[in-house]
């Protein structure tokens, strides 16, 4: 209760603050934008035929096939067009990446077994050359994650648009990331007991950080409460770890094989966590247990193949259906941050082998903002919402789709990119 | 006397052996695809309702209302898109070990065909995609990599059979950042000739000049030879016979490159020693001298849209294909992957996407375009009589994001049919299932 009143009274402010400086620096007109004749795929509500999306300060304020248009507001046509929520990359490496082959260029993985207190957000570079290049392709918002060790850190939801990482972020931790220990399912030869011992060793000392920390807590909070007791000396990591103890923010778990999801199964509910679990391309084999403990998915890049050729070649592909089919909540992600405008392409490769079409959009709108906590603003086309909006000229998943306009919090963005940039230089020139 | 029963049974040995692959390779299979969505992406367009009749492993007639001669089956593809099979221009699957022969700079003798692994599941993966053939060659350690060969994927049969022996002989070469070896410091080695582009160029050079010498060898002795004299001949080497058939025009030079300047002084090297580049892998920044590579005549064997993972990827841009492809060059969109392979259709796609190409053209980049990057678009590539019958069946269109390959045929017999495929995998779960369970049953009747 404490922490989500924190986060609307903190995301509130934000939007205030957003709300006033827009309102001092332009005219009132930059503010109310109305996409008529449109089709509105509101992802929780029924496609409207020739509708309006009206659109003021920030925020959706009418979705309708009738809409009054106020006088002030720029109305952009767009018959023939779709206008759908526009998109989130559940897991990224967006701000943290920017040449694969240089060093100096990364902020992914920070060295060390435990790192509960790194902080992805005050890393993210928000000149990256790939945040537009996502942002070309209808991804308004991305979490970014980062990797290594057992207890990776904090990852943040960001949107794609601001001049500072502190103007982009929506939300800071969104969830802090395990890479769950696991015989790398990559292997030339099948797993020995040695590789076995080593797992379960790891997953050991995982347990055991844990309970560290929460008799840290426990001592914390013991010594708030009765001055006789000596408080611990203050421990930043552990210290980073009390919300996720506390179940305020989720572990994001990583883990993909069989075997080492069924382990962080039974690691989540032993430490009593709130999880939401990532990677998960054998989650189509632990459907019932998943079930059973309702932990949401977010699926890295489909573009794999299977780990044995028994799985059958399309287990990657058919992974999404079976988990939604079983009423697990399927999001998408790219893991990525170079193709992380692809996104939806996984999804809809998904719907070709057995999720429905309305489940893939669903992942890539509405499922992750509820999992990340905050649909009541993002995720949908209603009223209220904040105005994240992409207007295509087709399906949402469609590679061939042209997204024509990005709304980013009621505001047109610029498409320009470095791709687009360098493809205008290098024309012919009819 | 007892050796006859030896001999005769050596040469019934030797018969059974042999016989097989030729009878192999000189007889496809009879098929009719019937109703579908035929896209010849030959002369006679898109045909509706359209049937392919494959005799004996080629294509012997493309149009409608065409009957099945006797016992030959029939597939209906009523609501099918089918599309000429499609060919990888840049594969390193089927290979078995290491990709690089990465010791040396300049390996032209080491042969792909020599370490063909026909057992390689990437092959199969590569049909659950419709892609039926593949051109599999060296990886970019080396200067001068080695021969590629170009297989049809038949999953199942001998690493002999898969060869496409019409595929011209080609050579690999590779410039920039992977042999300058820029990416992996080789600690406590001596670092290998040559570290930068500059050193590339250089040796090239050099190998190139010798093999011309190699050749004014062999020319003088044939000369002197022909005059009646009794020379010596000069002493076989297997590297510069391979450069030396380049110059000759005998083999054609497969050059990995990323950047723009790289490409401009493999083309000038190639117009000074005259020989071709038959094309350009990768070219990242091929669009920046798009002109130039239309002018060699080089295909450019692109990625869809990979990026940014080196520093010499920085400038590729999903445009690339589109901006080559109005220069004239003939662009064709390859996987590099055992993954990648399976959704080259998809890959596809994104040339509409980014620039604006033609459905029909988008196609081409995986399919016409790729068989004439690698010298076989008289045989393959398109749906066209007297081709290869290598099609793709696709549910939708195949360069919709939510479509899904059916089929893939190779000559005529289907290599991979979906349906068939998932009755398969069923009936292997459940007498897996049956075996566990009668396992655990004899554990405990003992």
């Amino acid at each position: 209760m404490g922490f989500k009143t924190f986060i609307s009274v903190f995301l509130g402010g934000l939007l205030m603050i957003a709300g006033s400086l827009g309102a001092g620096e332009s005219p009132q007109k930059a503010d109310v934008y109305a996409i008529t004749n449109a089709t509105i795929v509101p992802v929780t509500a029924p496609i409207i035929e020739k509708g309006t999306v009206l659109v003021s300060r920030g925020r959706i304020v009418a979705v309708g096939a009738e809409v009054d248009i106020p006088k002030e507001a720029t109305v952009i046509d767009a018959k023939g067009l779709y206008v759908y929520p526009a998109m989130i990359n559940s897991c990224t490496i967006l701000g943290l990446y920017e040449i694969g082959s240089v060093r100096a260029t990364l902020d992914i993985t920070e060295t060390g077994k435990f790192n509960p207190d790194v902080r992805v957000a005050v890393a993210i570079n928000p000149a990256s050359v790939h945040i537009p290049i996502t942002r070309g392709n209808g991804i308004a918002l991305a979490l970014v994650a980062p990797r290594g060790g057992m207890i990776s850190g904090q990852s943040a939801l960001i949107k794609l648009e601001g001049g500072t990482w502190s103007e982009m972020l929506i939300k800071s931790p969104a969830g802090m990331h395990i890479t769950f220990p696991q015989v790398s399912p990559r292997r030339r030869f099948p797993a020995g007991e040695e590789d076995e011992k080593k797992v379960s060793k790891a997953i050991q000392e995982l347990k055991d950080y844990f309970k560290e920390a929460r008799r840290y807590m426990e001592r914390r909070e013991g010594a708030a409460q009765d001055a006789s007791i000596p408080a611990p000396p203050t421990n930043l990591k552990f210290e980073a770890m009390i919300p996720v103890l506390k179940g305020e923010v989720p572990v994001i778990v990583s883990v993909s094989t069989e075997e080492a999801i069924k382990e962080a199964l039974k690691f989540v509910e032993e430490m009593k966590l709130k999880a939401v679990f990532h990677g998960m391309t054998e989650g189509w084999k632990v459907v019932d247990e998943l079930k059973k403990a309702n932990i949401p998915v977010i699926l890295s890049s489909l573009y794999t193949t299977p780990r044995e050729w028994e799985d059958g070649y399309d287990a990657p592909y058919r992974n999404a259906g079976i988990l939604s089919q079983a009423g697990i909540k399927v999001i998408f992600s790219t893991g990525d941050a170079a193709l992380a405008n692809n996104l939806p392409y996984h999804a809809a490769k998904a719907a070709a082998f057995g999720l429905s079409k309305e489940e893939a959009l669903k992942g890539v709108t509405i499922y992750p903002a509820q999992i990340f906590g905050v649909d009541k603003d993002y995720g949908s086309i209603e009223v209220g919402k904040v105005a994240n909006l992409m207007v295509t000229n087709g399906d949402a998943l469609e590679i061939t789709t042209q997204v024509r306009h990005l709304f980013i919090d009621g505001q047109p963005v610029d498409l320009k990119n470095k791709h687009t940039e360098l493809y205008q230089k290098h024309r012919r020139k009819k | 006397m007892k050796r006859l029963p030896i001999i005769a049974g050596g040469i019934l040995i030797s018969l059974l052996v042999l016989l097989p692959p030729l009878v192999y390779t000189a007889y496809g299979q009879d098929l009719l695809i019937k109703n579908g969505r035929i896209v010849t992406l030959g002369k006679k367009g898109t045909i509706e309702g359209g049937d392919v009749l494959i005799e004996k492993g080629r294509i012997k007639k493309v149009g409608r209302g065409l009957r099945a001669p006797e016992g030959v089956r029939v597939i209906d593809a009523s609501g099918m898109w089918v599309i000429p099979g499609i060919i990888d221009t840049h594969t390193h699957i089927a290979i078995e070990g290491g990709v690089n022969e990465g010791t040396n700079s300049v390996t032209s003798e080491v042969r792909i065909r020599d370490v063909i692994w026909p057992e390689d599941i990437s092959i199969f993966y590569a049909l659950t995609g419709g892609c039926t053939t593949c051109n599999t060659l060296h990886g970019s350690a080396n200067v001068i990599g080695g021969q590629n060969v170009v297989i049809k994927n038949k999953w199942g049969v001998s690493a002999d059979e898969m060869i496409y022996h019409r595929a011209p002989k080609e050579l690999k070469f590779a410039l920039g950042e992977n042999v300058k070896q820029s990416n992996f410091p080789s600690i406590g080695t001596q670092p290998r000739y040559p570290q930068t582009r500059m050193g590339v160029e250089a040796l090239l050079r050099e190998k190139f000049t010798e093999a011309r010498a190699y050749m004014k060898k062999w020319d003088d002795y044939n000369k002197e030879k022909k005059a009646g004299k009794n020379p010596l001949p000069p002493r076989r080497d297997i590297q510069l016979e391979v450069l030396a058939e380049l110059l000759q025009g005998k083999v054609r030079a497969q050059v990995h490159c990323y950047r723009a300047d790289e490409i401009l002084m493999i083309l000038r090297l190639a117009d000074e020693f005259g020989f071709q580049v038959s094309s350009l892998e990768h070219a990242l920044e091929g669009y920046k001298v798009a002109d130039a590579i239309a002018a060699h005549g080089a295909s450019c064997s692109i990625f869809a849209d990979s990026w940014g993972y080196k520093m010499e990827a920085f400038d590729a841009i999903p445009y690339n294909g589109a901006l080559l492809a109005e220069a004239g060059v003939n662009v064709t969109i390859n996987s590099d992957s055992g993954e990648r392979i399976r959704r080259l259709f998809q890959d596809a796609a994104k040339c509409v996407k980014f620039g604006g190409m033609s459905e029909e053209d988008a196609l081409k980049t995986v399919t016409l375009n790729s068989a004439k990057c690698l010298g076989i678009d008289r045989w393959v590539g398109s749906i066209e009589e007297g081709k290869d019958g290598d099609l793709a069946i696709f549910n939708a269109n195949p360069l919709s994001a939510y479509a899904r390959c059916e089929m893939a045929i190779i000559e005529g017999k289907v290599y991979f049919d979906r349906q068939a495929y998932l009755q398969k995998m069923e009936k292997l779960k459940e007498e897996a299932k049956k075996k566990k369970e009668e396992k655990k049953k004899s554990r405990t009747n003992e």
